[in-house]
């Protein structure tokens, strides 16, 4: 990691120390902690966001773009990986899916399993 | 548009910040209830609705209030359909009744006049004082009419609107497109660099054809770019080649279409090249941050807004974050989508900050679709993360409809296009 990015996660790390008057916590600590007390890992809830714009809030579709509210995150994740992969034809959801890691991927589909438990509508 | 910091600046900046979040705890101003958070959001667009559901969704405990003076919102995206004849203002326009209803944001229609930084203050036009723990502002653009001699705000409203704004400058293009004369011509302007949509004003020449080629026999559009090239150009090109070939002309600023100055009594645009007379002249003038953004100290000498890449908050006033077209978002294009996506980016990184936790690192997505024809759809899409150089696009992802696309593909664009106004906006506004 670059020392700039560093200091980026680092200066995100010193303003919520200087509000919560606790220190010393690292940034994968953090989501880690996170994890155990909310259920979700907020990486992915960060990088599951933007998804809502498309597909509708929580996956829930009210357009002719497919939703995927209720589906498991083993199916999120193969779909993603197939678009990801070009096994799967798309106009536009392969171009995303190329944006993210494997293990960014994982936690997508993961965070939007937890969200269809956790909701049974918005 | 990308910003650099070295490591010095930076860390002052943060020690800023952080000393600025506790002074903010110790300020005069104190909530109505002392266990109550309370965020503020100027602006009820595609950024700040985000912002303001977002937060509510994802954390119920934390109070929110959007202060946006229209009760109607219309939005821009969709806009060029209206004037193409293919959707109504109806169909573009967005309130907040569910805001208010099912996510229980406190709606204030009125407009931000004051920000007071020092004491987490905001003064609405109607007389009211909001405090507020942080504040989001997405304030939007503004226009700036001087740049372009015998232009006007109200040249705008009354004979060359450059219905860049959705709403009474939409219809009234919409009409003087229905009104024009046959043979007459629509010019339409587009600024430089950096401004609002980047492809808006090449789907608009599109559907503006569309209309002419049905109604008015004889009739062009002309496009006069302070540019040399934009968004989507190829395939663009490509669509009006097949579409619109005797429709559509397209100059370069170098070519004749950077405009001097207007006169928009005689409807007459002035270029290097001689002068242009339109039935119908859209101009769209150059832009920057909303003026709260720039009132409030929050913009730097390019008249946009800096901030922190990971939560958006103002590398000037710690506690304000700007989101938005108004913000300077690395390689971001200022469009609804990408505003939306630092709403939601924004929402989760001040959730968390306010429960004194570390934000997650963005990441970022725009996805923009525009229109050639009415079954001809176009798109771009790009992932964003942020690196040493800020906020940049990953490179291997994203990127545009291939430009050997069959008509099969074109007309699924076109489809999704229309589910993704139907989807945006319920996951905005809905």
């Amino acid at each position: 990691m670059s020392r700039k990015l560093t200091l980026w996660l680092a200066a995100g790390l010193i303003s919520a120390a200087a509000l919560s008057g606790c220190a010393g916590q690292t940034s994968e600590d953090g989501a880690n902690q996170a994890q155990e007390e909310e259920g979700f890992n907020p990486r992915g809830q960060i990088l599951a966001l933007s998804c809502a714009s498309c597909h509708g809030t929580d996956g829930e579709s009210v357009g002719i773009i497919p939703g995927f509210f209720g589906k498991s995150s083993t199916y999120l994740e193969n779909a993603l990986l197939d678009f990801k992969n070009e096994r799967r034809y798309s106009t536009v959801m392969g171009r995303h899916a190329k944006g993210y890691s494997d293990d960014e991927i994982k936690l997508i589909a993961e965070y939007f399993g937890w969200v269809s438990q956790q909701t049974t509508s918005n | 548009m990308s910003q650099k910091f070295t490591r010095r600046e930076f860390g002052k900046l943060f020690a800023a910040g952080a000393a600025g979040s506790a002074l903010g705890a110790f300020s005069g101003v104190k909530p109505l209830f002392a266990q109550e958070k309370r965020v503020v959001v100027i602006g009820g667009g595609f950024g700040g609705a985000s912002a303001a559901k977002y937060i509510r969704k994802l954390d119920k405990s934390i109070a929110v209030t959007l202060v946006e003076p229209a009760s109607t919102f219309y939005t821009c995206p969709f806009s060029n359909w209206v004037m193409g004849g293919l959707k109504e203002m109806k169909d573009i326009a967005q309130t907040f009744d569910v805001l208010k209803s099912k996510y229980q944001v406190e709606v204030i229609h009125d407009t931000a006049t004051e920000i007071d930084p020092a004491n987490n203050s905001v003064k609405l036009q109607g007389g009211k004082t909001l405090a507020y723990d942080r504040l989001i502002v997405s304030p939007g653009i503004d226009f700036n009419y001087e740049a372009i001699e015998g232009y006007s705000e109200e040249a705008a409203n009354n004979q060359m609107p450059h219905a860049y704004k959705a709403g009474p400058q939409t219809e009234l293009i919409t009409k003087q497109l229905k009104e024009m004369k046959a043979g007459e011509n629509v010019l339409i302007c587009p600024p430089g660099n950096p401004f609002r949509c980047p492809p808006g004003p090449y789907e608009r020449a599109s559907l503006i054809a569309h209309y002419l080629k049905k109604n008015k026999p004889g009739s062009k559009v002309i496009v006069l770019d302070a540019k040399e090239k934009f968004s989507k150009q190829g395939l663009f090109t490509k669509g009006w080649d097949k579409l619109y070939s005797d429709v559509i002309e397209w100059r370069a600023g170098s070519m004749g279409g950077k405009v001097m100055s207007v006169d928009p009594a005689a409807m007459t645009v002035e270029t290097e090249f001689g002068s242009e007379k339109g039935g119908v002249v859209n101009i769209i003038p150059p832009q920057r941050a909303g003026k709260i953004a720039v009132d409030a100290g929050l913009t730097d000498a390019s008249g946009w807004c800096p901030v922190n890449p990971i939560t958006f908050e103002s590398t000037i006033h710690p506690g304000i974050h700007v989101i938005g077209d108004a913000c300077i978002a690395g390689k971001m294009p200022k469009s609804g989508f990408a505003a939306s996506s630092q709403g939601k980016v924004t929402a989760a990184g001040v959730i968390r900050l306010m429960q004194g936790k570390v934000p997650a690192p963005p990441s970022l997505v725009n996805t923009c679709y525009s229109l050639v024809g009415p079954g001809y759809g176009i798109s771009v899409a790009a992932v964003y993360k942020l690196t040493s150089d800020g906020i940049v696009g990953i490179k291997g992802a994203g990127g545009l409809t291939p430009m050997d696309a069959d008509d099969d593909q074109l007309t699924e664009e076109a489809t999704y296009a229309r589910g993704w106004y139907n989807n945006i906006t319920q996951d905005i506004w809905g």
